[in-house]
């Protein structure tokens, strides 16, 4: 199981859980283990085409997953993984 | 926080902070990070996705809430704009500070109604001098 950091904005959908266990050999395998064990959590994950929204990014330790092979990127038992929601904003 | 928005003029300054959640929300610390925005600085900011990873693992480690995220309004009003509000994530304050000029003039924040997706404004009360880390 690797370990996932949920975003303080979602984790009323985590019970409040600040880190959660996921199963799967892959980032998107882990991501859909862990919709399915927090459906509230689905939505703001994966878009209606099960892919993972554009909006969130995802990290395998400190690496952004853009960066190693996206959402088929292999992770192992002790695989830290973050999801990062995108922060912006401006005055006008 | 307050020097590092001065100090961005004329460029938004952003960061995030640091405390407890409750009822009141209690910030006890603020961390400044990069203007990341590819484009005019002047009326946009965005954080990296490490800086914001970062910053959880930091509450994390350390025992607090990430309660939200600061950013400067140069020479404009402290007031969210419609980029402010599309870009809203739930649970964060959202604290905007007006800076003209090169100085600080006000302060307000803001937080998303889920269900009207617009913004509420929270009061705020300023007690003692934040740390901050940059």
């Amino acid at each position: 199981m690797s370990k996932v950091i949920i975003p303080t904005p979602l984790r009323k959908f985590t019970n409040q859980e600040a880190t959660v266990e996921a199963a799967g050999g892959t980032v998107l395998e882990a991501v859909n283990d862990l919709a399915g064990q927090y459906p509230a959590l689905s939505k703001h994950l994966l878009d209606d085409g099960g892919n993972i929204r554009s909006f969130i990014r995802i990290f395998v330790g400190d690496e952004d997953i853009i960066s190693l092979d996206k959402e088929a990127t292999k992770i192992e038992n002790d695989t830290v993984i973050s999801i990062v929601p995108a922060i912006a904003g401006g005055s006008m | 926080m307050n020097e590092h928005l001065e100090a961005s003029f004329p460029y938004e300054g952003c960061g995030f902070f640091f405390g407890k959640d409750g009822e009141t929300r209690e910030i006890t610390e603020a961390y400044v990070v990069n203007n990341s925005k590819d484009g005019d600085q002047r009326r946009r900011f965005e954080i990296s996705a490490l800086d914001y990873m970062k910053a959880e693992q930091y509450a994390l480690k350390n025992g607090l809430d990430l309660l939200g995220v600061f950013h400067s309004h140069p020479n404009h009003p402290a007031l969210p704009s419609v980029h402010d509000l599309k870009q809203a994530v739930p649970f964060f304050s959202y604290i905007i500070k007006s800076v003209y000029d090169g100085e600080l003039r006000d302060t307000t924040s803001w937080r998303l109604n889920e269900e009207t997706a617009e913004f509420e404004e929270e009061q705020v009360e300023i007690e003692h001098s934040l740390l901050v880390y940059s």
